[in-house]
């Protein structure tokens, strides 16, 4: 569990306000965000390392806020993607040999990774 | 609780030009210096800390890199929070349009690629077009294993299977079917995904063994074991087979070995359209066992001395007859 103000302090690049602005547009999800009092908010490693992906991008890229929810947007869809398909991953890895093998052969032309 | 940041020991603000962080430095070591406070040990770790700061926030890269939270503020590397494995970890989710899927529930998974994209969230996003084709695949193949006995191998007919718990089936043998076979039963397997057609069950059939019928082909073999007077004075005896006893004759003088056929009680099947059966045989085995008493003995030995002979008179190479009865 980690504090707003801890946040803030870790990152000399972000302010309070800004925080507080990116917790509002939903780019950093805290619990508690409900609660009126960013002292409430109670933020985890996921988020720490969100914020800091978000300044990364920023800083390199200089993307202004329309931007940067764009940005987020697709990579939340990649993860999201990403997820699902190591989730399927799994799921076909702990099938027998057998039908392994069958969808392999199911899998359209083109859409095996080359190696 | 996080330490004092170097701004906060120097008292200065983050955006600090380099000669403001200098004055203040100088003013607050003047301040808490060990020679200015004898005996004052706080003050000297006040100073300690000061230097640090000022170590720190003097040097433009060190600065830097602390301030994009690459260090810590004693100039340690802190470990780098990198996105993916968080993304991905436990925790994750809460940022990913789409949620969890139920497992149970692998038509949402496959209408997430296939038939129209992300149904939205926090983050909006685009959505594919819609109109493509729905995403189709037959569902898998489930394998089993069943153990049958032999006469149902060999005759055919129903044995129960249990496909999961609450589910079973009864599964038709086929008359002659053998060990290692796999019967295919179509539909029976996983669900199809997207309105594709179910998968099959694939049964791999074991046949266990008999205690006395053997399989060769469609013939069926046994051994019967026949007393000594049974072979010297023949008899009808009764005799097993795979559909129910029959009585059999043994003619007389039979001898160990002999092998008698039971025409049309092997296996019976159907192959385009016409029926063929293979036959039982039946090897006989003579066993004095229970009759070998006192008499008998007698009665050889007398016996014997007219009646000279050598069964192994023949014996040049084979064992075979030694082999047969094991």
């Amino acid at each position: 569990m980690i504090a707003f103000r801890e946040i803030v302090e870790r990152f000399t690049e972000l302010d309070a306000g800004e925080l507080t602005r990116w917790v509002e547009n939903r780019w950093i999800v805290p619990e508690a965000e409900d609660s009126e009092a960013a002292e409430r908010w109670i933020f985890h490693e996921v988020d720490v390392a969100r914020v800091e992906l978000i300044l990364d991008i920023r800083r390199e890229f200089a993307l202004d806020e329309e931007t940067m929810s764009l940005v987020l947007g697709l990579l939340d869809q990649v993860y999201s993607l990403r997820r699902q398909m190591r989730r399927l991953c799994h799921a076909l890895e702990n099938q027998p040999p057998e039908i392994r093998d069958a969808i392999r052969r199911a899998l359209p032309p083109g859409t095996q990774k080359p190696g | 609780m996080a330490a004092q940041t170097p701004y906060e020991v120097l008292g200065v603000k983050k955006d600090s030009s380099p000669d403001e962080i200098r004055k203040a430095y100088r003013k607050l070591a003047k301040q808490f210096h060990p020679d200015l406070n004898p005996g004052k040990p706080e003050a000297e770790a006040r100073f300690k800390s000061i230097s640090a700061a000022h170590d720190l926030l003097s040097d433009p890269e060190k600065r830097g890199r602390y301030d994009r939270g690459e260090i810590d503020e004693s100039g340690v590397e802190r470990p780098r929070y990198s996105y993916r494995p968080h993304a991905e970890g436990a925790q994750g989710w809460k940022y990913q349009p789409e949620g969890e899927i139920d497992p149970a529930d692998l038509d949402d998974l496959f209408a997430m690629f296939g038939r129209g994209g992300p149904r939205g969230g926090p983050g909006g996003g685009f959505r594919s077009a819609r109109g493509g084709e729905g995403f189709q695949m037959p569902g898998p193949d489930r394998q089993f294993a069943l153990t049958i006995d032999f006469v149902t191998a060999a005759t055919g007919g129903k044995q129960r299977l249990a496909l999961s718990p609450e589910e079973w089936l009864d599964v038709t043998i086929p008359p002659g079917i053998e060990d290692g076979q796999v019967l295919r039963l179509k539909g029976k397997g996983g669900p199809g995904f997207g309105g594709g057609p179910a998968g099959d069950a694939l049964i791999e059939v074991h046949v266990a063994p008999h205690p006395w019928f053997r399989r060769e082909g469609d013939d069926i073999h046994m051994e019967l074991p026949v007393s000594l007077a049974e072979a010297v004075l023949g008899a009808r005896v009764p005799v097993a087979t795979l559909t129910g006893p029959v009585t059999m004759t043994i003619p007389k003088g039979s001898d160990t070995g002999a092998q008698l056929r039971l025409r049309g009680k092997g296996i019976r099947r159907k192959r385009r359209g016409t029926e063929t059966a293979g036959d039982q045989y039946v090897t006989l085995k003579v066993v004095i066992g229970d009759s070998g008493d006192e008499e008998l003995a007698k009665f050889v030995e007398e016996w014997a001395k007219t009646h000279p002979s050598d069964p192994r008179r023949d014996l040049g190479q084979g064992t075979t007859q030694g082999a047969a009865a094991a």
